[in-house]
């Protein structure tokens, strides 16, 4: 044991090069689930059991006051004639699918302006960052619905520029691009990331492209971008699955309700009322597995089609 | 399905900003340099005026009259500064002061950090310095959950809470702390940990050590960076965290700061615009402070670790 060659520095990655003792496992292995109590706890008290319930739950009738009824598939069957569900699904769907590209674009867009060594590198980064920190409360979504008012002062300030949009929180047709910015402004925090992709990029490979007369598309993508691409499929896949999610803004934005016309009625909102205000728990249990599934789905597809366009160089970690 | 398409999407077309075709940096003169560095400061300046406009309108705002607040106004300027908003805000609502759903929300920050250091800690070494059957699987395990909506899991949980007895107490609330349910915190800490040389724990074991002893005068000390990027992170979390607290407490009195702010929205509306707008200032209050005290700290954790905001 004590003659072990420590060459390997990653002891917990590989296996030890030392052969332990079989007491020294057992010990090992106690000291490890001991070590481990506190989530292997939570994750069986407050995840898998809890999903396991829900499961139950959803193919139930449930009030909270009465037992669960077993009603089959009913849950999910009735889900696809709620014309408020497929709204719901509707109005979360084109928030994921125009929003995350859109902040993802930016974080990428300001990220590539911020790589180069000039002053005030620090200040830019942190100011693009804060809204990140700060969006999703309660606060900010108050001052998002002040603001995008109708008649507040981004209305006012682009009837300034002869724009009329008829209102953002009021109008049915302008609180999703009002939602859309929401999300876009909080661009810093897949920007940091980004911007630590990209300092890892040697910059030998863009004078060698620049020697053999590449212009800034060209090497955009051939270089930046597929350098850069796992770093692409974490902060697309992160933020995606985060959009899926957002509740809070929704919420305040709309009242509680969804409005106007079930514009911001985002799925998460529907379960919350589903669940919380009509205390119909299997059926909201049963949204909440669709959107386990969904999610699952979309994280399986990203992998599936990443294999073709992410790329790994050299060893990985 | 649509989502498919997203990979492709960000095209990002015009990100770069496009310098001559035959770019050379050597062969820029000084002023071509200089041109270019206004250009980027230029640019980026109008960023930041026009990312910060939010919450400099926010701050302004809640110094401002009712009416100067809505309407034609956008300037950030106004000649009657005052500061009756935040004592109305200061106020609080339904009977309860602001300085109480401060407090509450403290509480609950507080206990926040300290269990996910707690738990997190402790279940990071685990993963990351113990090796153990079912040591992987449960790693991917934990992974997985970092996907998983969180959704599917709240109505049981409540279920159970409301059962138990234990609604309108902040004991949901904080026991998935105690219990490393963040995962986030608890791969943030694997991670560090993994990066801290093996001989360590090698030279200690040989020394007699356990693994409470490599933990606690070992690792603990080491981690000082995680464990701080950890307590800012939960901190804030908690701190703006809406859906725990709107599911679990129904008393104003136990109302965290994100609800106050909800009951005071529902019952003055829209007539006092200017409290409602001081009381989401004081509401973010220690986020900001947080920021500006460790803006470094908070920006360079999420570029190493990947945190989101």
């Amino acid at each position: 044991m004590t003659q072990s060659p420590t060459l390997s520095r990653r002891s917990t990655s590989s296996t030890p090069p030392l052969p332990r003792k079989s007491r020294q496992r057992g010990a090992d292995a106690r000291a490890g689930y001991t070590f481990l109590l506190p989530w292997l706890l939570g994750f069986i008290a407050l995840t898998v059991g809890p999903m396991i319930s829900s499961l139950y739950l959803s193919f139930t009738n449930y009030n909270l006051f009465e037992p669960p009824k077993w009603i089959g598939l009913d849950n999910y069957t009735t889900l696809f004639q709620d014309e408020r569900f497929l709204q719901s699904v509707g109005v979360t769907l084109s928030y994921v699918v125009f929003g995350t590209p859109l902040k993802l674009a930016a974080a990428l867009a300001v990220a590539m302006l911020l790589n180069s060594k000039r002053k005030g590198q620090g200040f830019y980064r942190s100011a693009f960052y804060a809204p990140s920190l700060i969006g999703a409360s309660v606060s900010i979504a108050i001052v998002w619905k002040a603001m995008f008012g109708d008649a507040g002062p981004v209305d006012q300030g682009l009837s300034f520029f002869g724009i009329n949009l008829g209102g953002w929180v009021g109008n049915p047709s302008m609180t999703m691009p009002m939602m859309i910015l929401l999300t876009v402004w909080q661009f810093g925090a897949p920007m940091v990331i980004f911007l630590a992709g990209l300092k890892q990029i040697p910059a030998d490979l863009y004078e060698a492209a620049s020697m053999d007369g590449a212009g800034p598309v060209r090497k955009f993508f051939n270089i930046t971008w597929p350098m850069l691409s796992p770093v692409i499929f974490f902060n697309l896949l992160m933020e995606t699955i985060h959009a899926f999610q957002i509740f809070a803004s929704a919420y305040i934005i709309s009242n509680g309700e969804g409005g106007p016309a079930g514009s911001t009625l985002f799925y998460t909102l529907y379960l919350y009322l589903r669940g919380f205000s009509d205390f119909r728990m299997g059926y909201a249990s049963a949204m909440a597995w669709l959107l386990v599934i969904v999610v699952g789905i979309i994280t399986l597809i990203f992998f599936k089609t990443s294999k073709s366009w992410v790329h790994y160089s050299g060893d990985s970690k | 399905m649509t989502t498919m398409a997203t990979p492709t999407q960000p095209k990002a077309g015009g990100t770069a900003p496009a310098p001559a075709p035959e770019y050379n940096p050597k062969s820029e003169s000084v002023g071509a340099k200089r041109a270019k560095s206004l250009i980027f400061h230029i640019v980026a300046l109008a960023l930041t005026a026009v990312v910060l406009y939010p919450a400099l309108w926010m701050v302004a705002s809640s110094f401002k009259p009712n009416a100067e607040i809505g309407g034609t106004n956008t300037s950030l300027w106004s000649s009657n500064f005052s500061f009756d908003n935040f004592a109305t805000a200061m106020e609080g609502i339904g009977g309860v002061s602001t300085l109480q759903f401060f407090t509450n929300s403290l509480v609950l920050a507080i206990g926040a950090v300290v269990g996910t250091i707690l738990s997190a800690s402790v279940s990071a070494y685990a993963f990351a310095r113990i090796k153990f059957p079912g040591r992987s699987a449960l790693f991917g395990m934990m992974i997985a959950t970092l996907l998983l909506p969180f959704h599917v899991v709240i109505i049981p949980q409540y279920i159970i809470f409301q059962q138990l007895g234990l609604v309108d107490t902040y004991i949901p609330l904080l026991i998935g702390k105690f219990l490393a349910a963040d995962a986030f915190f608890v791969f943030l800490m694997v991670q560090f940990m993994r990066n801290l040389p093996a001989e360590l724990d090698e030279a200690a074991r040989i020394d007699g050590a356990g693994h409470v002893r490599i933990f606690t005068s070992i690792m603990l000390p080491l981690m000082k960076p995680a464990l701080i990027s950890t307590s800012i992170f939960s901190f804030i979390w908690s701190w703006n965290d809406f859906l725990g607290p709107l599911l679990y407490l129904n008393t104003p009195e136990k109302y965290p700061l994100p609800l106050a702010l909800r009951l005071f929205v529902d019952q003055t509306q829209s007539s006092d615009y200017g409290a409602m707008i001081a009381m989401s200032v004081l509401a973010l209050l220690p986020v900001l402070i947080f920021f500006l005290v460790f803006q470094r700290y908070i920006v360079e954790g999420v570029s190493t670790q990947g945190l989101k905001g």
